[in-house]
């Protein structure tokens, strides 16, 4: 009994401790019970559970394939699942269960940059660290947020240069959805285009969900581009595809060039209508290498589902898991700070090929690949990256791998503004 | 030139096709009917769905979809709608909640989902139709490509607005429908079965949205919430044409289609849909009962 007096007013002093400067003291608990608890916070219902529900059996494959090869600091891992819902909203209260209730030291999650930004205050207020795997516009700084999708200079900046000289195609028709993501890409394209020795001659938006091209396909037709850079996002993607066909056009004299047609977007519209179109993404399930196929299998047998795809943000959510696993190991504790210092630097052999978290702005190096689209709904890889790429989140802005405006101290305000 | 109207008139029949059935259902019988969208949604469904269980096309997926949403809209009409005519809130509140039920039962494979089991087509998936290879490209006419599923549309939208407006003015069924319009309790003190006629007018509203969703598929990709923006649309033709009147449904379609592909084609899509709106917010100022009002007495 007086043993367990000793141990309540120990951690009931712990308690007021963490009061004052962190939650992070009782994670040694955690330890001792040889077990280490993680997020993972995904979107398991609504309408974007299609393809979050991937991205969570993702993580949750990397977390089982870890636990099966001894754990980490031998601790299995346990996976706290929270349902974000598709709502921001929803996102936020989860977070903050995750972190507070649940005292995760990093949690895996979202798919939409609206997602991230409604967690974005839950884990620099806590201090906690968040681990990103999707694509995204960059003009994000946050220390406590790991991002291991591509930003937009690692999906235009072999790609640009690529059409305009292999193809050889100058005139740039740019069309996206009317939202950040696109309207950031259009700025990142235009600079390249320039740059390049092409023209852009024009940069025009839809609604994002909405799916009546007919007017934007006929204005492609008479505005006389030689190629479409495509920054269309979500079911939009499948009803441009269509359209495109419909009104006579075709991939091998007007190409579409897109940065977010994936092999989800391929298959919900029928392969016949992109073959010969391009796509640009640093993984695609076509690589043909040995781990990447036996990831493919892996991934299929651990869903249950012979014919599952993989694509881009699937893959980064399976090796983020992995390089956080290496930080671990690495760091003095298990606190989020100590997991930050210690996964700046970390290397990986994902499924795509060797990774790298760039110290200064917790984005991840990738290699930057072109596919064209087959009737099997494949991408065929006809270009590539010789090595990983930096990643450099203020590109649209003037940054440059000899000037960062993002680094371990924080986004540098006054480069921005020149 | 010639372009840019076709797709300001094939922009104007996709509108229409999805009032045809909301200008029945809210027009003549007063039913703000929220699950009209779902209706089309139901009808892209069994177009995916007789493509892959029975191997068949679209073409016979258009008298398939019509008998399944009708014989739906009719389950709907006698277990809910009934009993809430002339109590217009109501029927929003109540059918946008039939609306909910039949997303999330596609979504969910009707339950089955829970218990591990997978119906091939439905879910939250995306999931498309082939179409078939001759309404696939382009026709030359006059200078000008069309495209021939556009085309086909616009065809299919006329074929069911003379139909439509065939039943309605020419039978004796229509002629009861028109009856019940301007006075149910007339009607029935004239022998007309009121309930029944209601039953058939709401199946056949509903039918028409499932044709609507079979031509909604072969454009866009299907999936459980694809028919709540397509509402609004419809709701906006039918009130800007004139609630009851069917002549006024159709020029509204059109004007607002052209509109929208004009205004497209001169600046750009998002500028044009803010167009559209404010032509029908104009229109209801100046004329609240909308361009064919009926005139009663």
């Amino acid at each position: 009994m007086a043993v367990d007096r000793r141990k309540f007013l120990k951690s009931g002093a712990l308690a007021g401790g963490a009061l004052i400067t962190s939650p992070w003291v009782f994670s040694t608990g955690a330890k001792a019970a040889g077990e280490i608890k993680v997020g993972v916070l995904f979107s398991l219902t609504g309408g974007l559970s299609i393809i979050e529900k991937s991205l969570h059996d993702a993580t949750m494959m990397a977390i089982s394939e870890i636990n099966a090869g001894g754990g980490v600091k031998g601790m299995k891992i346990t996976a706290v699942a929270e349902d974000g819902a598709s709502d921001p909203k929803t996102y936020n209260e989860k977070a903050s269960k995750l972190v507070i209730q649940d005292r995760v030291p990093t949690v895996f999650g979202s798919y939409t940059s609206a997602s991230r930004k409604a967690v974005l205050p839950v884990f620099e207020k806590r201090n906690n660290l968040y681990f990103y795997p999707t694509y995204y516009e960059g003009f994000e700084c946050s220390k406590n947020v790991v991002y291991t999708g591509a930003v937009p200079n690692q999906q235009l900046s072999n790609f640009i240069p690529w059409i305009i000289k292999t193809l050889g195609k100058k005139k740039f028709f740019i069309v996206g959805s009317n939202y950040i993501y696109p309207r950031e890409m259009a700025k990142v394209s235009k600079i390249l285009i320039e740059k390049n020795g092409g023209e852009w001659i024009a940069d025009e938006y839809l609604e994002l969900g909405h799916s009546e091209w007919g007017s934007m396909v006929n204005k492609i037709k008479s505005s006389g581009c030689d190629v479409v850079l495509s920054n269309v996002v979500g079911d939009s993607v499948v009803a441009f595809y269509r359209e495109y066909k419909n009104q006579g056009l075709t991939h091998d004299k007007l190409p579409i060039c897109a940065t977010v047609t994936s092999e989800i977007e391929i298959a919900a519209m029928g392969a016949e209508y992109a073959v010969g179109s391009f796509t640009s993404f640093p993984y695609f399930q076509a690589i043909d290498t040995d781990r990447n196929k036996a990831f493919i299998e892996r991934y299929r047998a651990f869903v249950k589902d012979p014919k599952a795809v993989t694509h881009h943000a699937l893959e980064s959510s399976y090796f983020q898991v992995f390089l956080w696993k290496q930080a671990v190991e690495k760091a003095a504790e298990i606190s989020p700070t100590a997991i930050r210092e210690a996964v700046k630097g970390q290397e990986f052999d994902a499924p795509n090929g060797h990774v790298k978290i760039e110290p200064e702005n917790l984005h991840t190096y990738l290699t930057p690949r072109i596919a064209q689209w087959l009737p099997d709904g494949q991408g065929k890889i006809i270009d590539a990256y010789k090595e990983p790429v930096m990643p450099l989140p203020y590109v649209a802005y003037g940054e440059t791998p000899t000037n960062l405006f993002c680094t371990g101290k924080g986004l540098d305000a006054a480069k921005l503004k020149t | 030139m010639l372009e840019v109207l076709f797709i300001g008139l094939s922009l104007g029949s996709i509108l229409l096709l999805v009032a045809l059935g909301l200008a029945i259902t809210y027009g003549a019988m007063g039913v703000i009917n929220m699950a009209h969208g779902e209706m089309v949604m139901v009808g892209a469904y069994v177009t995916v769905l007789s493509g892959l269980w029975l191997g068949t096309n679209i073409f016979v997926a258009i008298p398939l979809a019509f008998i399944v949403t009708a014989l739906l809209g009719l389950l709907i009409e006698r277990v809910v709608v009934r009993k809430l005519y002339g109590r217009l809130l109501d029927t929003l509140l109540a059918t946008w909640g039939i609306a909910i039920l039949i997303q999330q039962a596609v979504r969910l494979e009707f339950g089955l989902s829970f218990l591990g089991i997978h119906i091939q087509g439905l879910g939250p998936g995306l999931q498309n139709v082939s179409v078939p290879e001759i309404l696939q490209g382009t026709l030359r006419i006059a200078g000008a490509d069309i495209n021939r599923y556009r085309a086909f549309i616009i065809v299919v939208t006329a074929i069911l607005a003379l139909a439509t407006w065939f039943v309605i003015y020419r039978t004796v069924a229509g002629t009861q429908v028109r009856a019940i319009i301007r006075n149910p309790k007339m009607a029935a003190a004239c022998g007309i079965d009121v309930t029944r006629v209601n039953a058939l007018t709401f199946a056949f509203g509903s039918g028409l949205a499932g044709v609507a969703g079979v031509m909604m598929s072969g454009f866009k990709t299907v999936f459980p919430d694809m028919g709540t923006p397509m509402v609004v649309d419809g709701f906006l033709v039918v009130v800007m044409g004139g609630v009851g009147s069917l002549l006024g449904s159709v020029f509204s379609a059109g004007i607002l289609g052209e509109i929208n592909g004009l205004v497209a084609a001169a600046t750009n899509d998002i500028l044009a849909r803010a167009v559209v709106f404010g032509v029908v917010i104009a229109i209801i100022v100046l004329k609240p009962k909308g361009l064919f009002a009926l005139k009663g007495r």
